[in-house]
């Protein structure tokens, strides 16, 4: 069955089962490895994208219910506007470590920054907290959150 | 930098067509073997100016996250006189010859400690032969020459002649037998904040880990290895799993079951419906937790081989009171963020791996060995990983990618589940520490039996090598801080079906946490401050020092704020010292709360600030996730725990908030990625008696307070 499922902003038809999860329709078969496999249980954040402008974890998103949407990576992402003022911030802060959890980060906080543009602590500790990050850059996402907020805003950081 | 998608065919050419012409300079440890000049990169040398007047340096270790691929870097940039980002890092391949005799393992803090001196002198040399070859040029004294941005300054005359234009000349020539390093006082680079130069790929996607490798006509495999340590593969309903659209292939190993299919999703359903049986060996039944833990504790009561003597030298009055407590570790997985993966492919006698490996040269090795084939044969490949915290200084999932790739046709991409991942992990090992300490009337030691019993990670690497003492183990207790009686230890070995491994803070945070722990429960006992009974037992200035500046830092004198308690520890361990101050508060609902870490830090001459503060982070995080909440336990001889629902790690909001002192120093540099590890455990330990008046003894701290409350 042929699922076509709008990517970064290009429609794509993939004949693939529709219960195939999101994440690994984009890592195996879309062969866009951004995404990436953390726990395959919605428990990490890792798989991180956004549907339609909400964050959902690729994991546990069947490819059939993508159909017919807009489905934004971190590699899409990172061309977007906000996207931008995001990975400046991370780069400004030195978040990364091993980063491979980082990709799911900012998707998760470019979703918090849609819904609520300038978060305060709480706000990031529960717009985050479905994001794992083992080598511990929590306090630095922090940081950049609050900085890119502040570049999204239009001001200085 | 070199990090990106498709690495694989960019890091051939820097093998080969780039380094023509270029000026290879031999690591100075490395000078005795291969020829320097020939043969580029190769040929045992890791540095090079190449004839474009770029510095091309082979990251001789591994990132795993740590950010030694920016620490290296900007060491061979400060002799060198570039901007880090102008060097061309590329990630070596596994390959023992080529490094030897620094070891290609990345672990134990030992990277920045291993390089600092070779890679330096190197780069000096290099610098060296570039200012000669101007100065020969100039027809001037090389003393009024000075490496500038890429380019040699004449400094009287103002002339410049760039790195590439120089290359020729200075490749020509004899390298300089020495050179001057740069001293402390003329660095531009090492102490100022580096930003990662891994950072913007991996934000953005586009760096490429183990698990991201693609190489044509690619398969995606998956594995269910038997849950039961020991045990072996019974039996599967094979033609279910060949009726899951897009399955290729049933590979059976003894104690597992592989499927190779189109995509990684249809594989992991084909296992499902392949529904494998395993059979259990004899010893599983008696394979449970609290049997496992016993038997550890009581290993302390065997007695041990022992691996520091007292000094009977050492005369001191008689104890007017002995204090006698025992701690207990849990076993831990590592649950690096990447699971565990392999990409290889086995064609016409040969073989090639893609992954990230804390030991590519070891792992190379192991897959050689296990196919049978030369190791000129075996090409490895490292990728930057997802973490590694000592998970991936084994070679496990390498050797079965390739017993996989053997016997199929296709280069073949194995990915462990995350539940496979966590139940055959190579656990940090359970442990048991006694201590029987005699102390004076003011309440100091002037006798101390520190007792040790678990798994041997050592005895397993080194087979009958092994005598009895696993240095590992009681790394750290042969130069203790606190010093001035007699001390002994033993250590009795302990195993049970339950494979044991290196994890972050190795060795030194079991001590740290049952040492730190002793001493806080010996000045509770003599009734002193604990941080003004560690500066009575300890006079190692440097050590006086990191505990003075977080006793400051974190308001250890003031009046505390309802709900919270400090505690404290200190380590010096990876030529590192590290004190710090945990606060931490206990909810309505039991559960123990980190606000406030405050840690200080003397790693001798600083490479990058931010680093060591990221680092610091890390570690207060991850070893107090594990502190806290870490626990793999054992059922009929298989791990009870499979994903992050039952291994509880930190979140963003239970992180606390971290605070760093950096001491200034130019001692050599120390390791950090271990240090914040260890120490944050006995000062959370310690931070909670504090608050609660309750000892808790045994990790993870949060089961151990229920259990007592
Ligand atoms: S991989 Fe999807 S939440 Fe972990
Ligand atoms: S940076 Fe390593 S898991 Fe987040």
């Amino acid at each position: 069955m042929a699922i076509t499922i709008t990517i970064n902003g290009k429609p794509r038809a993939f004949d693939v089962p529709a219960e195939m999860p999101l994440l690994w329709l984009l890592r195996d078969v879309a062969q866009m490895t951004g995404t990436k496999f953390g726990c395959a249980a919605g428990l990490c954040g890792a798989c991180s994208v956004l549907v339609d402008g909400e964050r959902a974890f690729s994991c546990q998103t069947p490819a059939g219910d993508a159909a017919g949407k807009s489905v934004t990576t971190i590699e899409g992402l990172a061309e977007q506007p906000l996207g931008k003022a995001l990975t400046t911030a991370w780069d400004e802060t030195d978040v990364v470590q091993c980063g491979y959890c980082q990709p799911g980060q900012i998707v998760a906080a470019a979703a918090l920054l849609k819904a609520n543009p300038r978060p305060d602590d709480a706000a990031i500790d529960a717009g985050m907290s479905g994001n794992i990050c083992r080598c511990g850059t929590y306090p630095r996402i922090r940081a950049a959150i609050k900085r890119a907020a502040a570049i999204n805003a239009g001001g200085k950081a | 930098m070199d990090l990106t998608l498709n690495a694989s065919r960019r890091e051939m050419l820097a093998g080969s067509a780039l380094l023509g012409g270029a000026l290879l300079v031999p690591l100075t440890a490395c000078a005795a073997t291969g020829s320097p000049g020939k043969g580029g990169l190769a040929a045992n040398t890791w540095l090079a100016v190449t004839p474009d007047g770029k510095i091309a340096l082979a990251l001789p270790k591994t990132e795993m996250g740590q950010g030694i691929l920016t620490a290296i870097t900007m060491i061979a940039a400060e002799e060198l006189a570039v901007a880090p980002e102008a060097v061309q890092v590329t990630i070596a391949e596994g390959d023992a010859a080529r490094f030897a005799p620094l070891s290609q393992g990345t672990g134990g803090s030992t990277s920045i400690r291993e390089v600092w001196q070779p890679l330096r002198e190197a780069a000096a040399k290099a610098r060296a032969a570039l200012l000669q070859a101007a100065a020969t040029q100039w027809k001037a004294p090389v003393a009024d020459c000075v490496a500038h941005d890429g380019a040699v300054l004449h400094k009287p005359s103002g002339k410049v002649l760039t790195f590439a234009a120089l290359v020729p000349v200075a490749a020509a020539a004899p390298l300089p037998k020495d050179a001057p390093l740069l001293s402390p006082t003329e660095f531009k680079v090492l102490g100022k904040a580096q930003r990662r130069l891994d950072g913007a790929a991996k934000a953005r996607g586009t760096a490429e880990y183990g698990i991201d490798v693609i190489v044509p006509g690619m398969k995606f495999a998956a594995i269910a290895e038997c849950p039961i340590f020991g045990g072996k593969l019974a039996g599967l309903d094979e033609a279910a799993a060949k009726a899951v659209p897009g399955v290729d292939a049933v590979i059976r190993d003894d104690d597992a079951l592989m499927i190779v299919a189109g995509n990684t999703w249809a594989a992991r359903q084909a296992l499902i419906a392949a529904d494998p049986k395993w059979d259990a060996p004899p010893a599983a039944k008696g394979a449970q937790q609290a049997a496992i833990v016993g038997t550890v504790a009581a290993g302390l009561n065997q007695p041990g081989t022992v691996a520091i003597n007292a000094d009977p030298k050492v005369a001191l009055p008689a104890a007017t009171r002995t204090i006698t407590a025992e701690y207990h570790q849990s076993f831990l997985a590592h649950a690096t963020m990447e699971p565990s993966n392999c990409v290889a492919q086995v064609k016409d006698g040969a073989c090639e791996i893609w992954t990230g490996s804390q030991i590519p040269s070891d792992a190379r090795e192991a897959a050689a060995k296990a196919l049978g084939f030369p190791l000129e044969k075996v090409t490895f490949h490292n990728r930057l990983m997802g973490g590694g915290f000592g998970r991936r200084l084994e070679p496990d999932m390498v050797v079965r990618a390739v017993g996989l790739a053997r016997r199929v046709p296709w280069p073949v991409k194995l990915t462990w589940a995350r539940e496979q991942d966590m139940t055959h992990d190579f656990f940090r090992p359970a442990y048991a520490d006694r201590f029987t300490v005699g102390v004076d009337a003011a309440g100091r030691p002037v006798s101390w039996t520190h007792k040790i019993a678990g798994s041997s990670i050592m005895a397993r690497l080194m087979g009958p090598a092994f005598k009895g003492v696993d240095e590992d183990v009681v790394d750290g207790l042969n130069a203790p801080l606190y010093d001035g009686f007699p001390r002994t230890v033993t250590f009795q070995q302990v195993e049970s079906s339950v494979p044991t491994g290196w994890w972050r803070g190795v060795g030194p945070l079991r001590t740290a946490f049952a040492v730190e722990c002793m001493v806080d429960e010996l000045a509770n006992a003599a009734n002193i401050d604990p941080i003004g009974y560690r500066l009575q037992l300890t006079s190692d200035p440097r050590a006086r020092a990191v505990l003075e500046a977080v006793r400051k830092q974190s308001g250890w004198d003031d009046k505390r704020t309802p709900n919270s308690g400090l505690g404290v520890a200190v380590i010096h361990n990876w030529d590192t010292y590290m004190a710090a101050v945990a606060d931490v508060s206990v909810g309505a609902d039991r559960q123990i709360r980190i606000n406030r870490v405050t840690v200080a830090v003397d790693c001798g001459q600083v490479v990058n600030p931010s680093g060591i503060r990221a680092q610091i982070d890390s570690g207060v995080i991850f070893g107090g996730s594990a502190a806290l909440w870490g626990e793999i336990t054992i059922a009929g001889g298989a791990v009870e725990q499979s994903n992050f629902h039952d291994y509880r790690v930190m979140r963003m909001a239970e992180c606390p908030v971290i605070e760093t002192m950096i001491i200034d120093s130019h001692e050599k540099p120390g390791g950090m990625g271990e240090p914040p590890c260890a120490v944050i455990g006995p000062a959370l330990a310690n931070a909670l008696h504090a608050l609660t008046g309750k000892r808790v003894r045994s990790l993870p701290l949060q089961k151990g307070f229920e259990a007592l409350a």
